[in-house]
């Protein structure tokens, strides 16, 4: 897994790459977070595109994210679910808690 | 069989060995990932819960072809028996979370039983014994 952040003015934007899973999970929620309450971004998105593989804690992770940001007014956003990120979120019925755009021009633009 | 440790960096190679597995056995895709997902979380669970996050404890899976008769029907499955020597598990605390409730864990069981037609748990002696299995709806030559 990899996982990097690209950052314009009050927006983040995190490319995660590979598969999502208990060994690695850790990293994705700590990078998150850290963005999110310490950085104090106004808006983050997490490009999916290229995630292989989500297990339920990369799901947690995300849901942690979504939550914090929630928590302090911010906005956080996923773009461009691969068919595995988008196959788990609609098995754990979170498909519609997510804010969710193809792209991050759109996400942007919303 | 397959033998292992309890340490995080197995569960791709687990992953890719399974859905490998089934695949070749005949399941269709989504049941083949289903499958995957479904050993994957159970491992995970092995890994953060029995053994507590410690790396090196020893983890046994084993796998086998089986079947059934079930409504007039021979179906055919795969059968699949994890163990770990970690101290029992209390089964009270093997049940997933409502899928209606908004947060972080209690997935990974959920997907468990969502995906297996069968999930048992034993202890046997100093063992912790998950079976999982799962049939194909019809018989297939694959198998």
């Amino acid at each position: 897994m990899q996982i990097s952040a690209r950052r314009q003015e009050q927006t983040t934007i995190f490319d995660v790459s590979g598969d999502i899973d208990f060994a690695n999970s850790r990293e994705v929620r700590e990078s998150l977070l850290d963005e999110i309450q310490e950085r104090r971004a106004g808006c983050v998105l997490v490009n999916l595109r290229q995630v292989r593989y989500i297990d339920s804690s990369g799901v947690a992770s995300l849901v942690e994210g979504l939550k914090a940001s929630r928590d302090l007014g911010s906005r956080f956003i996923l773009i461009g679910l691969s068919p595995a990120a988008r196959e788990v979120l609609q098995l754990s019925r979170l498909i519609r808690v997510f804010e969710i755009h193809d792209s991050e021009e759109q996400a942007l633009a919303s | 069989m397959l033998a292992l440790y309890s340490n995080p960096k197995w569960l791709s190679v687990v992953r890719g060995a399974v859905e490998h597995l089934a695949v070749t056995l005949g399941f269709p895709p989504v049941q083949s990932r289903s499958i995957t997902r479904a050993v994957d979380e159970a491992l995970s669970n092995v890994m953060r819960h029995s053994y507590s996050n410690r790396p090196d404890q020893p983890i046994a899976m084993y796998f086998r072809k089986t079947q059934r008769q079930h409504e007039g029907e021979l179906q055919e499955g795969l059968e699949i028996l994890l163990c770990d020597r970690a101290p029992a598990v209390d089964k009270t605390k093997l049940y997933g979370r409502s899928l209606d409730q908004i947060r972080p864990g209690g997935l990974g069981l959920h997907w468990v039983r969502q995906a297996m037609d069968t999930v048992e748990f034993t202890r046997k002696g100093p063992t912790n014994r998950l079976r999982l299995v799962k049939y194909l709806a019809q018989s297939s030559d694959a198998l």
